[in-house]
């Protein structure tokens, strides 16, 4: 008799799991669904020269505050109701990162070609740009072998080593769903990457996913899922829509904290250094999560 | 006489809104609420099809309100799809760039170098893919050389009618900039070689005061340039309407009333 397949890890697990200078894709968009717990759990780690390559958030912006980023690739770095992520302006303004600046649409081609194992993908996208410009990348073009003879922007496939995204619930053998209203690309994000390690609020029977119903929110073949991390409110202070919702006064006094000496120290004190166990009481508890307000956009 | 006094923001949301008049049936996205009360304008008005979003994954029925949630929702506009659609071209947006120059080539990524800038802001966003697959207008809140700047921007974001930069000689194929609307005035890219010209000037401004804070030289279009209009008592009525929470007095500075029509 075999085991049923079992993916169910801790936080410690996957980051032991991670190694000095990996890609990194992270999941979500600005505020939305990002894996922080695990984001934290990096972030207490030894862990460093990451490439990090995401839809920019405070995920982006807590990995530079700590030191983790060697080279950034984006195509923003924003919380959305605060657009300008301090700690990311830090970085960039200092020169402590390299990056890849991308288009949006550039950003998902790049993870589709990794997804596809080919080497690029052709686009109009960065014509007449800067992106095509800049000193971390050089860039090519290639010309279409029909007879309108088009030459096109190669966008470089982005190969991730390991993908961190986040959903609503899974069974234990990682079949996941993703309830927000917009899933995002986390799916591509888990097909670009070697291993992609799923942070889930809650890990129930494969039963209680009732997937007659809601298999349209199952973003992608439980294959692709190395490991399921349990960690309700792990999305915070980032959304996990309709569960809770970003929560902004925190996400004011985290970027209120750069403006002040050491104000990034004084946060992971605060909020990151005493380990998950006690992060969602240091943040106001879980009725406080659940009480947020949704915002508008 | 209506109660209601026109303010720079209900005739720059007007003022908006003609850049969508006659786009037909494509998603009109406009970032910032008085772009974005500009498509509701235009839907309202004169162009029932076109498709607006509440910003976050669902096409209204009717156009949502700053500040407000969508009531009933007619699509799914979620980001993969958002990409997928504008691919096809069917959309014109109406942004808000930190630098623009001569060439329409817009900017919100970096103030200085790149790869160690002065200012670090948000990133090129999707301004790069936009500018080549479908129509884009330009929304500033305060017209001055520091947005309109001499030469070029500090990092192209997206593509403008500059030769230098296109691929074999020819501008990027669905390359579109059509209106851009400020607190001064409106502007198209309608002179030869696509210069950018004054094509209505706000109540009270002239042409030099528009020159003056413009880091490159102005086309005209004409030697009498109109005033941009206006808003009607009606137009007013519908702006308020679709504005219930007047987030629109609170983007222009000091916001000034402008005359009514007399």
């Amino acid at each position: 008799m075999i085991d049923t397949l079992d993916k169910r890890m801790s936080a410690q697990d996957v980051v032991a799991e991670l190694r000095d200078g990996m890609t990194i894709g992270i999941g979500g968009w600005a505020t939305r669904r990002k894996p922080m717990a695990l984001v934290r759990e990096i972030i207490r780690s030894d862990l460093k020269d990451l490439t990090i390559a995401a839809f920019g958030g405070p995920d982006v912006g807590m990995l530079c505050a700590a030191g983790k980023v060697r080279k950034l690739i984006f195509p923003f770095v924003s919380m959305d109701q605060i657009p300008l992520e301090p700690y990311f302006r830090k970085a960039r303004q200092s020169g402590a990162i390299e990056v890849l600046e991308l288009d949006e649409g550039q950003f998902q081609l790049g993870l589709r070609a990794a997804a596809m194992q080919i080497p690029f993908l052709p686009t109009r996208i960065g014509i007449g740009t800067d992106l095509l410009n800049q000193s971390g990348f050089d860039f090519k073009t290639v010309k279409s072998p029909y007879s309108d003879a088009e030459e096109l922007v190669a966008v470089p496939a982005l190969e991730l080593d390991a993908a961190l995204i986040h959903a609503q619930k899974s069974d234990q053998k990682g079949n996941l769903l993703v309830t927000s209203p917009d899933p995002m690309f986390d799916e591509i994000f888990a097909r670009a990457a070697r291993k992609t390690y799923a942070l889930v609020e809650q890990v129930v029977s494969t039963e209680e996913l009732n997937m007659r119903e809601n298999s349209r929110y199952a973003i992608v073949e439980r294959a692709r899922i190395t490991g399921v991390v349990e960690a309700p409110y792990g999305a915070h202070p980032t959304s996990a829509d309709p569960a809770y919702q970003l929560d902004l006064p925190h996400l004011k006094e985290y970027a209120a904290s750069a403006k002040s000496e050491d104000g990034w120290g004084a946060y992971h004190a605060k909020y990151i250094a005493d380990g998950e166990k006690s992060y969602v009481d240091s943040v106001g508890g879980a009725a406080a999560i659940e009480a947020l307000n949704k915002p508008t956009y | 006489m209506s109660d209601n006094q026109a303010t720079l923001s209900d005739l720059v949301i007007l003022a908006c809104a003609q850049a969508f008049r006659d786009d037909g049936e494509v998603m009109a996205t406009g970032i910032g609420p008085i772009p974005r009360l500009g498509t509701a304008v235009a839907k309202k008005l004169w162009n029932p099809a076109l498709q607006t979003t509440d910003g976050e994954c669902y096409y209204g029925d009717e156009p949502v309100a700053p500040g407000d949630r969508v009531d009933v929702i007619e699509g799914y506009a979620n980001y993969r799809r958002i990409f997928d659609a504008l691919w096809g071209g069917r959309r014109h947006a109406m942004v808000g760039p930190v630098q623009i120059d001569r060439y329409g080539q817009a900017n919100i990524s970096v103030i200085g170098d790149h790869d160690r800038p002065k200012v670090a802001m948000l990133g090129a966003r999707g301004f790069p893919g936009n500018s080549v697959y479908h129509p884009n207008s330009f929304f500033v809140p305060d017209h001055n050389a520091r947005v309109f700047v001499e030469g070029e921007v500090d990092f192209v974001c997206m593509a403008g009618y500059n030769p230098d930069r296109y691929l074999n000689g020819k501008p990027p194929k669905d390359l579109d900039l059509r209106l851009i609307v400020t607190n001064l005035c409106v502007m198209d890219f309608g002179c030869p070689d696509h210069q950018i010209r004054v094509i209505s000037l706000h109540p009270g401004v002239t042409f030099d005061e528009v020159q003056e804070n413009t880091g490159f030289e102005l086309g005209r279009i004409g030697k009498d340039i109109p005033q941009t209009p206006v808003p009607t008592e009606d137009e007013l009525d519908l702006i308020a309407r679709l504005d219930p929470h007047n987030v629109r007095h609170g983007i222009l500075k000091d916001n000034p009333p402008v005359r009514t029509p007399g």
